[in-house]
């Protein structure tokens, strides 16, 4: 079961109009290393668990990173939300427009849509864990990117906050992962 | 401030504050479960986040649906503003 709260994990201030930039951000709403990718990745990992602390941690990452996909998705729609087409024509977000409008969908920064095969999950909590903190790095590493790339000075205090929880998530896992393989080497799994 | 003369936005951010150290506080505890300090922070967070929660939602309508808050008439859970449409 899930609560939807009506309200944000951290205040989105947007202070521009900007669809090249809304474009980017995308990459973040719908790309491998997304916040979607990373939620519905840690849900779904969460059967085969073998520890109280793995199947929490997954549990309220995941739920976390939901949050995160709401934050992401506020941010492009308030940077295009305004802007007349005029200033659409022409800019990146051009072709997200023809077929979604303004609307945020799933697709990374090139237009590529959202598919499962961007996250795994093996029945093996070692290989599972192992990709979980990739993934955070990931993230981490496209949030600097983006960071690099925007000049939007609302738009980078929410991505600065993103990026400091991916730091903290691949902590988390780390430890996760430190306790699955005692409880394993313990059972004599190995 | 008093918090009765808080502004709408002011105590949303409160909120989202307080809601923050709760989110970090539970990602921390499920690693450490036995970190009694980790424990007293959060469970003293998590009982100011539902007392300023509930008189957020008496002034401006519930926060969460599905039985965790009761509405006043008519039915505030679809009143806007939506997250994504507050401007902060
Ligand atoms: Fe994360």
């Amino acid at each position: 079961m899930w609560i939807y709260e009506k309200k944000l994990e951290y205040p989105v201030r947007v202070d521009s109009c900007n669809p090249t930039l809304a474009q980017m951000i995308l990459e973040q709403f719908g790309g491998p290393d997304g916040e979607l990718s990373a939620g519905i990745r840690y849900l779904t990992q969460r059967w085969h668990m073998p520890t109280n602390q793995a199947k929490g941690i997954l549990t309220d990452i995941g739920t976390e990173e939901l949050a995160h996909w709401e934050i992401i998705g506020t941010i492009v729609w308030k940077l295009v939300k305004d802007v007349p087409i005029e200033k659409i024509k022409g800019t990146p977000f051009e072709a997200h427009y023809v077929n979604h409008g303004k609307s945020p969908f799933p697709h990374n920064a090139g237009g590529y849509a959202w598919t499962a095969t961007f996250i795994q999950s093996k029945q093996d909590p070692i290989a599972d864990l192992h990709e979980d903190m990739a993934a955070e790095q990931k993230a981490r590493a496209t949030y600097e990117h983006l960071l690099n790339v925007s000049d939007d000075p609302g738009v980078n205090d929410a991505l600065r906050f993103l990026r400091e929880r991916e730091v903290v998530h691949y902590q988390r896992f780390g430890e996760v992962l430190m306790g699955v393989q005692d409880y394993m080497s313990s059972k004599h799994y190995f | 401030m008093k918090e009765k003369e808080m502004s709408r936005e002011d105590l949303l951010r409160k909120i989202q504050e307080l809601e923050f150290a709760v989110i970090d506080l539970n990602l921390y505890l499920d690693t450490h479960p036995e970190n009694q300090r980790a424990l007293m922070d959060y469970n003293m967070f998590t009982s100011e986040l539902i007392r300023l929660k509930r008189m957020y939602e008496m002034k401006y309508g519930p926060l969460t649906n599905f039985g965790y808050a009761p509405s006043q008439y008519p039915w505030r859970w679809i009143e806007d503003p939506w997250p994504w449409e507050i401007e902060y």
